[in-house]
Formats: C-alpha cells, structure tokens, sequence
C-alpha cells in the first residue's frame, strides 16, 4: 500500500482525479480540520483527507485493518459502520464496549507495538511522541483529528472518518440525524432574557471550560451564560476558577463532568465550605454527567445535551 | 537527661533583637491584612472589618469572607511559616545551605500518595477525611522514614552525606513510581498536576484543623532547639562537649521538621522555595544564629505565603494562578536582590 504526501495548496484532484471535494462548505467554519472526500459515497478509492497543518492524506484503498488511538474517533468510526474494519483500539478507547480495546496509549504512542497490529490506517486525536513521523516511516497513513471547538468541526470529523472508511453515506446519515436532534434540543429551551448561569466543572480543583470550547459551545446554543468566560484572560479554554468566584457568581445550574475521576455529585458540592448558598446547589440544579460524555466531541454529545437540556428547560419554566 | 538542659547551658548566644521580632509581627499581621481585604470578589475593607467583630453584614459576603477567604489566610500562614522553619532547622541540623523540607523525598513521597489516592480512589474518605491529604502525608512520611533508615545503614550517620545521598535515591524512587501512575492514569492527569504545583484553592477550615496539631508541635520543637542548632552550626564537637547526643538532637529536629511538612504538603500541596528563601533572606539581614532564624523564618514564611496565595487568586481573576509558580516567580529574584545587596551569602 502507497501513501501519497503533499501540500494542500498542490491540487489534489489533478493527482487523484476520482476525489472531489466535496466538503468546501465546511471551510469557512472550520479551519482546522477541513476535508475532502470521495464523490461516490462508501465506494470509490483512493481519497485524499485534508490533515490540520495544510497537508493532505491520501489512503489508497478501502482500509481493513484501522488502529485508533483517540476515543472520540473510535466512537465515531462504530456509530458510522466501521466497526468490522477497526483491529485495536487504545486504552482510553472504552466506548463502546464491543470495541478492541488494547494496551495501546494516545498519550505515549508506541510506534513498534502500533505495526504490531499491522494497519492500513492510524487514527489519533493528536500527533504526540513522533506519532505522525513514526507511521509515515512505516508509509502507513494516519490521519490526525484533534478535539473539536464546535459541532461543526466534530460532523467535519465524522464526515471525514466516513470518507476515509468507505462508510460516507453513513456517516453522512449521521450528521443529518445529529443536526436534527441539536436542532431539537435548541429549540426546546426558551432562552430568556436573563439567561441562567452555567458553571461546569472538569475536575474538584474548579478547572472549567471557557465559551471557546466544544463543550462551551454547546451552552452558548442553549443559551445559557458560562461563567468560566470571565476568565479567558488567564486561560482562553480550561482556566481553574476561585472559589470565591464560583460561589459570588452563584451558577443556576452546575453541571459535573467529574462524577468518574473524582466521585463529585450533589452531596460532596453542597458540602464544600461556602457552597450550600449556591443557586444551583438549593435548587438541586447539579446535574452529574460522564466525564467521557462531556469530554469527547463524538456522536455522544446527543446524550450530553439529553442530559442538561431538559433541566434548563424546568429552571427556566421555573425561574 | 543532659540534653533538657542545653538550651541553659549553650547561653550568651545572642537572642532574637526586639526590632526585629517588631518587624516580623507587623508583616505577618500586615500580610494577613491584605490577604483578607483582597480577593476575585470586591469585598469593603468596613465589610471585613465588621466581618471579624462580629457585626452584621450581607450573608452572602459573610459566606465568601468566613468560608473561603480567612481559612485561606489562616491555612496560608501555616503552610508558610511551617515550610520555612522546617527549611531553617534542616539546613541546621545538615549544615547545608541547599537542605530544605523536602530534602529526604518528603515532597517526592507526598506526591506518590497523592497521585495514588487521586488516580485509584477518587472522592474516598477515611474517618471522614479526604483520602488525598492522609495518602500525602502518608507518603511524605514514608520517604523520609526510608531515607532515614537507608542512610543509617550506609554511613552510620556519622556523615550527613550518607543520609542526604538515600533521601535524593528515595525520591528519584518514589517520583519515578508517581511519573509511572501519571501517565497511566491520564484520566486523572490534570488533577494530580495541579496537586503538584500546590494549592491552597480548595481546602477551609477542614485543612487548618488537619494542619494546626502538627504545625504547633512541630514548631514548638524546632523552637526549643534553636540554641542547639546554634551549637551544631559551630560543629558536631561543639554539641559533644555540651554532653548532648548529636545523633539525639538531629533525629528530633528532623522528626518535628518532616512532621510539620508532611501536614502542610498533605494539604498545600509541594509548594517550591519558601523553605529555602525564607530562612536564607533572615540569614542575610537579621543575622545567622537560630534564635533569630527560627522565629523569623515562621513570621516572615507565613507573612510571604499568605501574600502569595493573595496574588494566586487575584492576579488572574477570577481564576487561579498555581501558588508554586507564584512563590519561585517572585520569590527567586527577590532573593537574588537580598543576596547582592548583602553581598554576605554563608550559612
């Protein structure tokens, strides 16, 4: 199998003539990750995928053998019908549980054991460890597809993880079916004109996520105020709040993403000092949420928003 | 026991000069002043001020101030007034300027059990007490004890160099082992990082409770051994002829030292320098003799910790700044400042 590198400037439809792009809709919203893809969907090879950094990935036939590394993209890749041609998962990768699962890291890629599996396509959320260089020696292709900024990036993903399988019907099915059910949820919340305060928690030290984040992106569409955005000064994405500004700010609703890594609910927020006279903590308006739900930018995010939609819209019937 | 009777024995040994124990109450008292008038929440100086009398004000500034922001001063000045006398009794009891706290793997061995109870029992309390304090302060114990025994082993304690050398293997040991769970468990990854770069962010009144026993033993140790520690400064002979076992009065130091710092690092976390800058900067502008170290080096510790946990959550607010970036950032110019301007840089 031959992989094909080239600058994204150098037109890749002159060297492949079967690709067209067909995602340049994409690009203006999303600059990080735009991708072009096969123009019979599921069938036709090979396509060339556009990589962040302005390179491009050419997989020359349908691949069989695909080794993930990013949990996001495994969830992906099973929900889109990919999941006969997946071998080995890494070790974050435990949705879903039919996925296999190994002791290959993300985090500290081990280039050796990865041709162990001995793939025709690598998938990773971000080129950590020589990753990228490493596989490229192996002329193996691997595509990077880091952490979402907003639901467009993450269907730009899917669209490309389907183009790249030979699954993009499905996973063009998929998008549709996810636009419609954001677009549900969207329109099920009334947003008010004082719009309730969201204060959402990734760890029991008050790191949050700013508005410029994928999971900040989604409150923004619900309307609701982040009140981690008072802090991009410090850090633009995952600033650590102060306590003191939690409890003053007095967040209508909490939303916990660290329910797995460090056992917080209900009970244990309410009985931080200073806590009890929170809003959200009175009304009972913390909601849990699973850290790996609230941190990928995969199909999942439904589940997300099935979580903390309906509660905002009781607070706001309520308020 | 011959060894009660030293601090008698070792006097004309100069004592703590009045101005200056004048001085370092007024910064202490000072720093605590800023500290409580300062914070992400405007808060009135006559709204603390009632606060702390015992005047009526709004609840809800009443919940800021008494949850949150005087526990952090309090808690702020244990830890730093803990961490630079157990700094200043180290580099006594191991005639070396470099010794501070963590010198024997206290910081190394806190860490491990840090980053164990985070990463394999998240949320866990034991006799209703956070896991991860108890595992530190478990672990800062543990290497020191290590340390100790392995250092005995090899040089007797004759030498300090034996001792040191098993406090350095241990923690390279022991971080290696933290590093190794660290990036296995990458699901905990942030938490254990903002562990290590200390915090006073979430503790209250909880951590000055777990601390306050063991800061005041501790202290009153390392305190009733200045003029010892004034005796080890001049050689181990000097100790000798005062008929008091140095082995004895290095072991008891070191046990109060490592006691108070495996309190606070259970609860602050590894905060860097103050036990190295506190006492060195009292060394070069109040004199070298631990009756003035020792008292200074808790007023002045606490005074600077509590000033820059002030700035850890005010420079960027409303969020935090790790207080350990805080204390070497200022801390290391600062010092370099003392140390030209005194151009008298001994121990």
């Amino acid at each position: 199998m031959r992989t094909h590198e080239h600058k994204a400037g150098a037109k890749p439809a002159a060297l492949v003539p079967s690709v067209v792009v067909v995602a340049l809709l994409f690009l203006s919203a999303c600059a990080s990750s735009p991708a072009t893809s096969s123009a019979s969907p599921g069938t036709r090879f090979p396509v060339s995928i556009a990589q962040p950094g302005g390179t491009t990935v050419t997989i020359a036939q349908r691949p069989r053998r695909i080794v993930s590394l990013s949990p996001t993209a495994t969830e992906m890749l099973f929900a889109i019908g990919a999941d006969s041609q997946v071998v080995a998962v890494d070790d974050q990768s435990n949705y879903p549980a039919s996925a296999p699962k190994t002791k290959l890291s993300g985090f500290q890629p081990n280039i050796e054991a990865i041709a162990g599996y001995t793939p025709d396509l690598v998938i990773a959320a971000e080129d950590t460890g020589g990753l990228v260089h490493g596989i490229q020696a192996l002329h193996l292709p691997i595509l990077i597809e880091p952490a979402a900024r907003n639901l467009d990036d993450s269907y730009l993903q899917i669209a490309q993880l389907g183009a790249a399988t030979g699954h993009a019907t499905e996973a063009a099915t998929l998008v549709a079916k996810m636009r419609s059910r954001v677009g549900a949820f969207v329109a099920s919340v009334a947003k008010p004109a004082r719009p309730l305060r969201i204060y959402h928690e990734l760890d029991n030290t008050y790191y949050s996520v700013t508005s410029a984040t994928f999971i900040g992106q989604i409150y923004k569409l619900l309307g609701l105020t982040n009140i981690a955005d008072a802090a991009t000064g410090a850090a633009p994405d995952y600033p650590q709040l102060s306590a003191e500004y939690i409890v003053s700010s007095n967040p209508d609703l909490i939303v916990l993403a660290d329910t797995k890594c460090c056992a917080q609910d209900i009970g244990t927020v309410g009985s931080r000092p200073g806590w009890s006279g929170i809003a959200a903590v009175k009304s009972g308006a913390v909601i849990g949420v699973d850290d790996d739900i609230a941190s990928r930018w995969g199909p999942r995010v439904i589940d997300f928003m099935q979580a903390v939609a309906p509660r905002v819209q009781q607070l706001e019937k309520a308020a | 026991m011959k060894w009660r009777s030293a601090p008698l024995v070792v006097r004309g040994l100069p004592s703590l000069p009045a101005l200056w124990a004048a001085v370092g109450v007024v910064a202490f008292l000072a720093a605590c002043a800023v500290g409580a008038l300062m914070g992400p929440v405007h808060i009135s100086a006559g709204t603390v001020v009632s606060a702390l009398t015992g005047g009526s004000i709004d609840s809800g500034q009443a919940n800021i101030l008494w949850s949150l922001r005087f526990p952090r001063v309090v808690l702020g000045a244990l830890v730093g007034g803990m961490l630079a006398i157990a700094g200043a009794a180290y580099q006594g009891v191991f005639r070396n300027p470099l010794a501070d706290p963590y010198l024997l793997g206290a910081a190394a061995g806190a860490n491990l059990g840090a980053t164990l109870a985070i990463a394999f029992g998240p949320g866990t309390t034991l006799i209703g007490v956070n896991l991860v304090p108890l595992a530190a302060f478990a672990g800062a114990g543990a290497a020191v004890v290590g340390a100790y025994v392995l250092g005995q082993t090899v040089s007797g304690l004759r030498s300090n160099t034996g001792l040191i050398l098993a406090g350095v293997a241990i923690a390279a040991f022991f971080n290696s082992i933290q590093m190794y769970v660290q990036q296995s468990q990458t699901g905990s990854l942030r938490q254990v990082y903002s562990w290590i770069l200390g915090r006073l962010t979430t503790a209250g009144w909880d951590g000055v409770w777990l601390v306050l026993p063991y800061v005041v033993l501790s202290t009153a140790i390392i305190f009733l051994h200045r003029r010892l520690l004034d005796a080890l400064m001049v050689g181990d002979d000097e100790v000798v002829t005062l008929g008091i076992s140095v082995r004895r009065v290095r072991l008891i130091v070191v046990v109060a030292a490592t006691l108070g710092t495996a309190a606070v690092v259970a609860v602050g976390g590894t905060i860097a320098f103050v036990g190295i800058i506190v006492p060195h900067t009292i060394r070069l502008l109040a004199g070298r003799s631990y009756t003035v170290v020792v008292p200074l080096s808790m007023l002045f510790g606490a005074a600077f910790l509590v000033l820059a946990d002030t700035a850890s959550r005010t420079i960027v607010a409303p969020a935090e700044l790790p207080i350990g970036v805080i204390t070497a950032f200022i801390g290391a110019p600062f010092f370099i400042v003392v140390m030209r301007s005194t151009r008298a840089a001994t121990l």
